[in-house]
């Protein structure tokens, strides 16, 4: 099959897919419908004119576009690992039509102009990319960047990933500063007095492994610090990444208070225990091994299992699977962290944290709908319509709405392979495994970004 | 993975990365493999088994200072004929920024079949295991693993607990949270038979108790009661000056071993060190040079224990 991609600048597309499944959770709609998009838009199905493509859909679902909320670009600065282009493209062969680019880049995203910059690189990418700004200047945690001029030039969010913002009262002043903008303050909680040194998830797979633990108080304290300054001043509060049944309980219980608070938890952190790293390669749901026997010297002690936080116990990914079932958790979101091999084929503890996640994270999620773990409903309101909504992006099928969405096979299976891979980057401890899940045609913004066979693009 | 055959036994893999790789049947003819190579040595009879590693070159890579693991292991090596090579990489080219990789790479290039690899990073064996043709043997990495320490204080048990640990307690003291020693220990003495109690202060201790066939003592007494041999460890003083303890008197208060508080053992229950000891901290000088004390056998059963291992992985 011919895989093809195309980009924002193109001509927007017009055609008919016949016959497929349409899920949409902005509505609730699903059912088996013709596809038309005339001239980047969706139209209704009686309005076709001669000569549109026409493409047979049966067997295949039709969802609004995926929104990815921490994707790593690399651009500028870490242009080996990942680029504008390269990264845009990954996302669009795993069906996400927008990435919220971090800024913990060389240099940072601190200054409107870095912003600005980023986001016209982004106009002929094959994905929409948003820009979240520093929340601090050269994320050094000290003073708080000009977030009016930031969001002026485009910011959709402030953050200083990577780490938490220090201190208690340069987090508060950030929530109160951003108010005017009403942007959020995404938060990567984690308590460095306590994670210093960590490499792992404390536990007995860490306790085994003789790897210093990383305690699930290293997330909860930030949690509940952050989550006690956003209930106080107002301020509209994102927590990512989320790895602990702990953090998510307080989280539950803010919103319950009416705090403006969301947040989102990584596939890895989903469907990856910390055993892992012990060299475990089955996904959360199924069962585990004992790990009774001999570490796997193949996959035993593996840097790509090294992630910030760290790979949650098996509870923990399975507590979290349950938020993003009952929507208490607002989105999946990759935290793509693409890096050269030099970086994560060393020992675990020189391992940079973190993995890319574009491309399988649809396809994760399709495996815990197919373990009976997600509706398929919940995992694209989790993909799609409710990050996109967190950023003020509209998605959705109706009728004359821009086309926006993906196309995929659910029933097709593929094997992570570094040459299925668009990434500039392999980290993943996926690599080898077989996934189901193809998407087979990724439109964003009414262009034909990525196609697999489909034949819109040649 | 190429099997191994041993005469009565077969190794499946081709590496020791660590005890848990050993069942029990591989686990016990090591150690009879072990000490009848030191007997033999002993008495300076090896004989044929002089010749055994003719032709072959062992690598040792210490990425940490040690002077008896790396010793014994050379000893090992020349005494079954191999050639050994000191990479010396501490201080070297590790310095220039050479990947662990390359070095190894390296290292089989020149034509070396083998590498000993010592390690500050858990986990660094099985990462050259799976990136090179190296045969790998574990001397000890980060606070995982240290398999032939794990041998051969098993040898040391086995003998002076009258030929078996089945049904025995074995009490650990000290730093085993940061300890490689203890855990492969624990691996290769419950895989025995033994059960295993570890005490120390509450942060060297922690997450223990969740591992099966161990048992966490809130006081060394306890520890000590019923215990048919106590293992102690060496405290590394940097770890101690860190604040994880609140001073290496406390520690000695609560955790260090006398005559006195050895009986609260077993009658005649013996102690062991992996070593070097801290006199008059972890235990008195007097103890370590008791009768009671097989710190001088546990150094002796090293070179038969690493004679084993090679032996069995060159074959």
């Amino acid at each position: 099959m011919s895989t093809q991609f195309g980009d924002l600048a193109d001509a927007p597309a017009s055609f008919v897919i016949a016959g497929a499944r349409m899920l949409d959770p902005s509505d609730g709609s699903d059912g088996i419908r013709d596809l038309v998009v005339l001239d980047g838009r969706i139209a209704a199905g009686s309005e076709v004119p001669n000569g549109i493509p026409r493409l047979d859909g049966r067997g295949l679902i039709v969802a609004p576009g995926l929104c990815d909320l921490h994707t790593h670009l690399r651009e500028p600065g870490g242009e080996g690992a990942e680029t504008i282009a390269s990264g845009t493209r990954a996302a669009a062969h795993g069906g996400f039509t927008t990435v919220c680019a971090m800024p913990n880049t060389d240099p940072p995203l601190d200054e409107a102009a870095r912003v600005a910059w980023v986001i016209s690189l982004g106009r002929g990418a094959s994905a929409r990319v948003r820009v979240i700004a520093a929340a601090t200047r050269g994320r050094a945690g000290e003073t708080l960047t000009e977030v009016e001029d930031l969001a002026a030039a485009g910011a959709v969010a402030f953050s200083d990933d990577g780490a938490a913002i220090p201190t208690a009262r340069l987090a508060r002043t950030a929530l109160q500063g951003l108010g005017p903008t009403g942007l959020p303050l995404i938060e990567h909680a984690e308590d460095p007095s306590l994670a210093a040194g960590t490499m792992m998830r404390a536990g007995p797979v860490a306790t085994r492994l003789g790897l210093p633990g990383w305690p699930p108080s290293a997330e909860l304290v930030i949690v509940q610090r952050d989550l006690a300054l956003a209930e106080e001043t107002g301020g509209r509060l994102h927590l990512t990444h989320l790895s602990t049944a702990a953090a998510l309980d307080a989280v539950r219980r803010a919103k319950d208070r009416g705090v403006r608070v969301t947040c989102d938890v990584t596939p890895h952190h989903l469907s990856m225990s910390d055993a892992w790293v012990a060299g475990e390669r089955r996904f959360t749901w199924d069962e585990p091994d004992d790990m009774a026997g001999a570490l796997d010297a193949e996959t035993a002690f593996d840097g790509r299992c090294r992630v910030n936080p760290p790979l949650a116990n098996r509870d923990d990914a399975l507590a979290l699977l349950r938020g993003v079932a009952d929507g208490s958790i607002d989105a999946i979101a990759t935290d793509h962290a693409p890096h050269p091999p030099e970086r994560t084929l060393v020992e675990f503890g020189e391992a940079a944290p973190g993995m890319i996640g574009l491309e399988t994270a649809f396809s994760i999620g399709l495996a815990a709908v197919d373990a009976g773990c997600l509706t398929l409903a919940a995992l694209l309101a989790a993909l799609s319509t409710r990050p996109a909504a967190l950023i003020g992006e509209e998605r959705g099928l109706r009728p004359g709405a821009e086309a926006d969405l993906v196309v995929f096979d659910p029933a097709a299976r593929w094997r992570v392979e570094r040459g299925a891979l668009v990434s500039r980057s392999a980290n993943t401890p996926l690599l080898g495994m077989t996934l189901p899940g193809v998407v087979r045609l990724t439109v964003a913004g009414g262009r034909v970004v990525f196609d697999e066979g489909m034949g819109l693009l040649v | 993975m190429t099997a191994v055959a041993t005469g009565r036994q077969t190794w499946t893999s081709r590496h020791l990365l660590d005890v848990d790789q050993l069942s029990r049947a591989d686990l016990e003819a090591t150690l009879d493999l072990a000490a009848k190579l030191r007997d033999q040595r002993t008495s300076g009879e090896l004989g044929e088994a002089r010749k055994r590693l003719t032709g072959h070159t062992v690598g040792l890579a210490f990425y940490e200072a040690s002077t008896r693991t790396r010793v014994s292991f050379e000893l090992a090596a020349r005494e079954l004929g191999a050639t050994a090579v000191d990479l010396s990489v501490v201080g070297s080219s590790v310095i220039k920024g050479e990947s662990l990789i390359d070095t190894m790479l390296t290292l089989e290039r020149t034509g070396a079949q083998t590498v000993v690899l010592r390690h500050a990073m858990a986990g660094a064996p099985y990462l050259v295991a799976r990136s090179t043709g190296l045969r790998v043997l574990n001397a000890g990495d980060g606070a995982h693993a240290h398999p032939t320490q794990a041998l051969l204080d098993a040898v040391t048990l086995r003998e002076a607990l009258g030929g078996s640990l089945d049904g025995k307690t074995i009490a650990i003291i000290g730093d085993v949270a940061h300890s490689r020693v203890a855990r492969s220990d624990i691996h290769a003495l419950t895989r025995l038979g033994a059960r295993i109690v570890v005490g120390g202060p509450p942060a060297w201790v922690a997450g223990f108790g969740a591992w099966p066939a161990v048992r966490v003592a809130p006081g060394l007494r306890e520890a000590l009661e019923g215990a048919d041999a106590v293992m102690t460890l060496r405290v590394q003083l940097e770890r101690a000056a860190g604040g994880a303890i609140g001073s290496l008197r406390e520690y000695t208060r609560s955790w260090g071993l006398d005559e006195e508080r050895l009986s609260w053992a077993k009658p005649g229950a013996p102690i062991l060190h992996p070593g070097p000891t801290n006199e008059g901290i972890e235990l008195t000088a007097e103890l370590a040079a008791s009768e009671r004390s097989l710190i001088g056998r546990q150094v002796t059963n090293g070179v038969g224990a690493r004679m084993a291992v090679l032996s069995l992985l060159a074959a």
